[in-house]
């Protein structure tokens, strides 16, 4: 029988956007519980964060999550909403039911990936993924790694890693150096952004930038050893022990999808309070369009404060909001992915699940007609890997889902539809 | 903080507390996390419960996401080989 308790309002995901909305809603009033599948709070950005007193801005939200009494749940996955009101998530010991009233989306985002040969290899990862592994204990030191991919964030792990030892070999920029220049240029109305980004340019002054540059090929036997990179149309060889990759980031849809929320051009529809077009349900965050902590911290307490009926707190945030939103639209403009990069042999893996290569799934006209034939998309991660990668090469909608929207032990399903005939319905 | 032992492939391994499972089976130095379904060795790709590509088996239970889990003492871990 799952565990079954009853809240005002329910946030899922509890890094910046989630930890915000939920501090904001709890001095509200509402009786507020925070959830996430990863142990800590504080998402991938601020993950580590409990140890790294430098991020001031985790810790001042931590403070005013536990003091506004929210109740926090880690390592707790959401994975199904079998109607309004209600949500299923599992732990790592069972499963439990959780009724709301109102429910706040913050469920983040996640690097996009590319395929290319090789792209498979142990020691080929995200780059979040790898300054992920290093937060949590993976050695660095002395590491050559490679770098690539587009955004931001190549430069934020490459001075994370660099400060823990690592040789950063190249950081490989696809986007080009006049957009780029374009962008900097930019930066000068955002004084927050200038400075961090003057402080990576100058800890990393000894790195090579390339720009117009991407990975074409990762080699090694049974794991990686070497990368080839393509620039001016030459291309080039690279040892390394690890390969960093991120295409910059997509949102995490999934549960905001099996709610029923409109999505507009890929990203979840919302109001000016973060409502979307389902009653009573907020999202904020990446998932509303990629735009980094700042955004996700003012559009957290839009949600909290409108979630707790406090509207007038609030709209106060709707003009910084929107000026975060219009740069976040510059940066996607920058980093937009160049077509070179749809150019990958068919034989390349594209599913990592299945095993399924590239050119299979190109056979087909959508992305339903690619799973149902090719089993692509169709293993544990469900396509949140290569749907990331199908929707940039082929301009396919990969958003569809049906729960469990995570693989959940099949104990933990059974539960719930014992649970369904009975006392489940006394939360309602 | 304290140190932890956990026991990667019937092998001792120290680590600090907090240290994910799946940082725990790269210090023990071991590349390949599971086999893909064509027998591909693979390893962790997202670092953030997504993927899946890092699982491995804990305390008997198979198919843990290892990004996920943080390493507590006595641990079995099991990869494929």
């Amino acid at each position: 029988m799952p565990e079954a308790s009853q809240h005002e309002v329910v946030v899922v995901g509890a890094g910046p956007a989630g930890m915000a909305s939920a501090a904001c809603a709890a001095e509200s009033g509402a009786r507020v519980v925070l959830l996430d599948d990863n142990p800590y709070l504080g998402g991938q950005i601020w993950r580590g964060s409990e140890q790294d007193p430098a991020i001031r801005e985790a810790a001042f939200w931590r403070e005013r999550v536990r003091n506004a009494g929210v109740e926090v749940l880690c390592g707790t996955r959401v994975f199904d909403a079998p109607r309004p009101g209600l949500l299923l998530a599992e732990t790592w010991t069972g499963v439990r039911s959780l009724s709301y009233s109102h429910l706040i989306l913050a469920t983040g985002a996640r690097e996009r990936f590319l395929p290319f040969p090789g792209w498979t290899l142990p020691n080929v990862m995200g780059a979040g993924g790898l300054q992920a592994m290093v937060k949590s204990g993976l050695p660095i030191d002395g590491k050559r790694v490679v770098i690539a991919g587009t955004g931001p964030l190549l430069l934020a792990v490459a001075a994370y890693l660099h400060s823990h030892g690592a040789k950063v070999c190249a950081i490989a920029e696809q986007a080009s150096k006049p957009r780029l220049a374009r962008f900097a240029a930019r930066l000068i109305t955002m004084p927050s952004k200038l400075a961090q980004a003057y402080r990576l340019k100058r800890q990393l002054s000894r790195v090579p930038y390339l720009t117009s540059c991407w990975p074409v090929a990762a080699h090694g036997s049974g794991y990686l050893q070497s990368v080839t990179l393509s620039r001016n149309r030459q291309s080039f060889d690279m040892a390394c022990d690890y390969l960093a990759c991120g295409f910059h980031l997509i949102a995490n849809l999934e549960l905001a999808a099996l709610l029923g929320c409109r999505l507009e051009r890929g990203v979840v529809a919302v109001d000016d309070l973060q409502q979307t077009s389902v009653a009573k349900v907020y999202c904020a965050g990446e998932p509303t369009g990629i735009g980094g902590v700042e955004l996700a911290i003012l559009e957290g307490q839009i949600a909290g404060f409108a979630a707790a009926g406090h509207n007038e707190k609030a709209t106060r945030h709707l003009a910084l909001r929107r000026r975060y939103t219009h740069f976040a639209r510059a940066m996607e403009r920058t980093f937009a992915l160049r077509a070179e990069l749809r150019n990958i042999a068919d034989e390349t893996l594209l599913c990592r699940c299945e095993d399924v290569s590239l050119g299979r799934v190109r056979a087909h006209r959508n992305w339903r007609e690619a799973k149902l034939h090719t089993r692509c998309g169709m293993g544990p991660c469900q396509g949140r890997v290569c749907g990331g990668a199908a929707s940039f090469l082929f301009g396919w909608q990969t958003e569809s889902v049906r729960p469990p929207v995570f693989p959940a032990q099949v104990a933990h399903l059974a539960a719930y539809s014992e649970a369904d005939e009975s006392p489940i319905e006394e939360l309602a | 903080m304290p140190d932890v032992t956990v026991r990667v492939n019937g092998q001792e391994v120290t680590v600090p507390s907090g240290t994910l499972v799946a940082a725990a089976i790269a210090r023990a130095g071991v590349q390949c996390f599971r086999r893909s379904v064509r027998g591909e060795g693979r390893g962790p790709l997202c670092g953030m419960g997504i993927c899946f590509e890092c699982r491995a088996t804990v305390n008997r239970v198979p198919h843990v996401r290892t990004c996920q889990r943080v390493c507590e003492p006595g641990m079995e871990i099991t990869t494929d080989a």
